[in-house]
């Protein structure tokens, strides 16, 4: 799960790393309110995943509670590459006198984490490595040790950071650790970590990613979005909660399988083999239970988008008359379909999961014995 | 021979007394596996019945490696004790530990996979479905009524993937397929396979199957460029794959131009391996390339 600036410095600030005072808001009242509090010159920031609000102008300032009111209007329900602002940070202005770079973060290639930290912060870390990768330091962290003073300090000597700055910036170092592993995050980065013209060292902006396969051991629940019930999103959240992989995609072939791989692999067969486009990605698991496939085409089913259904089914400990029983008790309580549903099974109780089909007669069903050719199949059918 | 897993590996399942455990001990019984013992705390001294053979539980694995001499452990532990548990079967000094199991927290693998560095225990996954040497031995869940042994070497990261490659391929079998597993960070890689089966005298050609999401196929491409001289053919899933979404596996996501399906296959033909677009089209790369070399597919 990604986090909003202002969760991210929620977490900064549990574990000692230091932020500009502020305050979240979701309406330009509030943004006033937040504004008078702070009794100094605030900045409006639109919260969006995603870079490059400063350049959409979702980064404004705001001297004073009234011109706060004005611009969180302005920002409120911008749109920012694809996403919607819908609240925004009110925050003390703070004008950074060096700006500098830190972050945790997961190294795949290495199985471990790595530490990187540059002298040059508030751009693009990836151009800083390209083009002068001797200004960003990088050192894996060993995972039983972590970083403690001694290495934080060695992480800023590394990055070359101005000798006065060294002390505070390893405080920071070590705060911003215990936030990766405290709080299970695959990323933490601080771009720009401002040092002040009196010397003080502050996370200006904040990035985390928090590790959903460790939501079990942390009170992390309240950072969620709420479920959205329309739409895209909405069809994706009420597949989450029926314990579904599901991602909407654009086109109108209806993807059903088990396993991500083998799922992933259908919808390029899908547009490869077929020249149809996949409507979306849905992985029933292993294992799946009639229960479980049911739902399954019941969730791409109610996909307007949707024009044919695909279900490519290869049993491994998933059996394929309960993936047949599950069709069938779907178009059960359906009622009436309107889009053909191809079926391909293969693996373990293939015959049987063929053998339930063969029996339930439904019209719309139709079965094909090869992957590519069921491919084909429903992306014709789609295109009809 | 096979790699990692042969007719000679004893095997001991961690968790054997839960229902997936169980489920899967009789199946990698009937696989043909070496199963000496299960591992559950707490429950030492009994044992499990699967049709006539008996096998016993033990509650820790260093007393059940000292009673059976197990060299093996299969894990299918909840994620939540799954970092204690691969400490203990690493600690018992096992050759190879098998994490079955999905979910896992990335801190806790990066925990384990870098105790183990430090030992001589290969750990396989998690979020895998572990391996199998067909007609000798099977750790994990990879259904063992695909195929039989054959010159084929195959390593993955999905588990329904490698089901569906071996079963394009059935009727020319499998020397090992080791599935590595979706999660950002796996114990062995597809190097580590790749640098195995060159060394096993019975494969004969590898299947490499990758899909989107951080560098590994790269990495293996340049490893095969170095170091591999069998024939290798790949696979690539996740072409269709929107970026920034992850797509089932957590570790299978497109992050702006980095990870896709296309840089992959860029990748490993760029050292000479054939990529095919569909794993039937995969398969018949396959077929060529031992027809080419007068084997057993010819």
């Amino acid at each position: 799960m990604d986090l909003y600036e202002y969760q991210a410095k929620e977490l900064f600030a549990r574990h000692g790393v230091p932020v500009p005072p502020g305050r979240v808001a979701s309406t330009p009242e509030e943004a006033r309110q937040a504004a008078r509090a702070l009794k100094a010159p605030a900045v409006i920031k639109a919260q969006v995943k995603t870079g490059g609000r400063g350049k959409a102008g979702g980064i404004r300032p705001a001297p004073g509670p009234s011109s706060a009111e004005a611009e969180a209007r302005r920002v409120l329900g911008m749109d920012i590459k694809g996403h919607t602002a819908r609240t925004v940070l009110v925050e003390k202005a703070t004008v950074p006198f060096e700006e500098y770079y830190a972050a945790y973060l997961v190294d795949r290639a290495a199985g471990t984490f790595l530490a990187m930290v540059s002298t040059e912060g508030g751009m693009d870390i990836e151009e800083v490595a390209a083009t002068r990768p001797q200004s960003l330091a990088r050192m894996p962290v060993d995972p039983a040790a972590g970083v403690d003073a001694e290495t934080a300090r060695r992480l800023t000597d590394q990055a070359g950071l101005p000798e006065d700055a060294r002390e505070q910036v390893a405080a920071v170092l070590t705060g911003l650790w215990r936030v990766m592993v405290e709080e299970d995050a695959l990323l933490v980065e601080v771009n720009p970590l401002a040092r002040t013209s009196d010397g003080r060292v502050i996370a200006l902006d904040g990035k985390v990613t928090l590790d959903d396969n460790a939501a079990f051991r942390h009170d992390h629940a309240a950072f969620a979005d709420p479920p959205p019930d329309r739409g895209a999103a909405g069809l994706e959240a009420r597949a989450r909660a029926r314990g579904l992989n599901y991602v909407k995609l654009d086109g109108s072939v209806g993807v059903i399988g088990n396993g991500a791989g083998l799922v992933m692999s259908t919808l390029d067969v899908v547009a490869e083999v077929g020249g149809g486009r996949p409507a979306n990605f849905l992985d029933i698991g292993g294992g799946a239970s009639a229960q479980v496939m049911a739902a399954a085409l019941e969730i791409v089913l109610s996909d307007p988008d949707v024009r044919s259904v695909l279900v490519n089914v290869f049993g491994g400990i998933t059996a394929c008359d309960a993936v047949a029983e599950g069709i069938v008790t779907a178009l059960g309580t359906l009622g009436e379909v309107g889009h053909p549903i191809v079926v391909r099974l293969d693996g373990n109780n293939a015959e049987a999961g063929r053998a339930v089909l063969d029996a339930a007669r439904h019209p719309m069903v139709r079965m094909v014995p090869t992957m590519d050719d069921a491919a084909r199949a429903a992306a014709d059918l789609a295109a009809r | 021979m096979a790699v990692f897993l042969t007719k000679d590996s004893k095997v001991l399942v961690q968790g054997m007394t839960g229902a997936e455990g169980t489920r899967h001990t009789a199946r990698m019984l009937a696989a043909g596996t070496e199963i000496v013992a299960g591992v559950t705390p707490g429950k030492g001294g009994r044992a499990v019945d699967f049709g006539d053979r008996r096998i016993p539980v033990f509650g820790g694995v260093a007393e059940a490696v000292a009673a059976t001499g197990a060299d093996v452990s299969v894990v299918f532990v909840p994620p939540r004790f799954t970092l204690g548990a691969v400490r203990e079967a690493i600690d018992a000094a096992v050759e190879l530990c098998v994490v079955i199991t999905e979910g896992v927290p990335v801190h806790d693998t990066i925990r384990f996979v870098a105790r183990a560095e430090a030992t001589t225990t290969r750990i396989v996954g998690p979020n895998c479905p572990g391996l199998i040497s067909p007609g000798q031995s099977s750790a994990g869940i990879i259904p063992a009524d695909i195929t039989a042994a054959g010159p084929i070497g195959l390593v993955s990261k999905s588990g329904t993937l490698t089901y569906q490659l071996m079963y394009e391929l059935r009727d020319v079998g499998f020397s090992t397929a080791v599935g590595i597993g979706g999660d950002p960070v796996v114990g062995t890689t597809h190097i580590d396979a790749l640098a195995a089966f060159e060394e096993d005298p019975e494969t004969e050609a590898i299947v490499l199957i990758g899909e989107i999401g951080g560098d590994a196929e790269e990495r293996a491409a340049a490893y095969i460029a170095e170091h591999v001289t069998k024939p290798v053919v790949a696979y690539v899933a996740g072409f269709t794959a929107p970026e920034g979404r992850t797509m089932g596996h957590a570790g299978a996501i497109v992050s702006g131009s980095a990870g896709t399906a296309q840089a992959k296959k860029e990748a490993l033909e760029s050292v000479g391996v054939r990529v095919g677009k569909t794993p039937s089209e995969t398969a018949r790369l396959m077929r060529d390339v031992l027809a080419a070399r007068g084997g057993s597919a010819s």
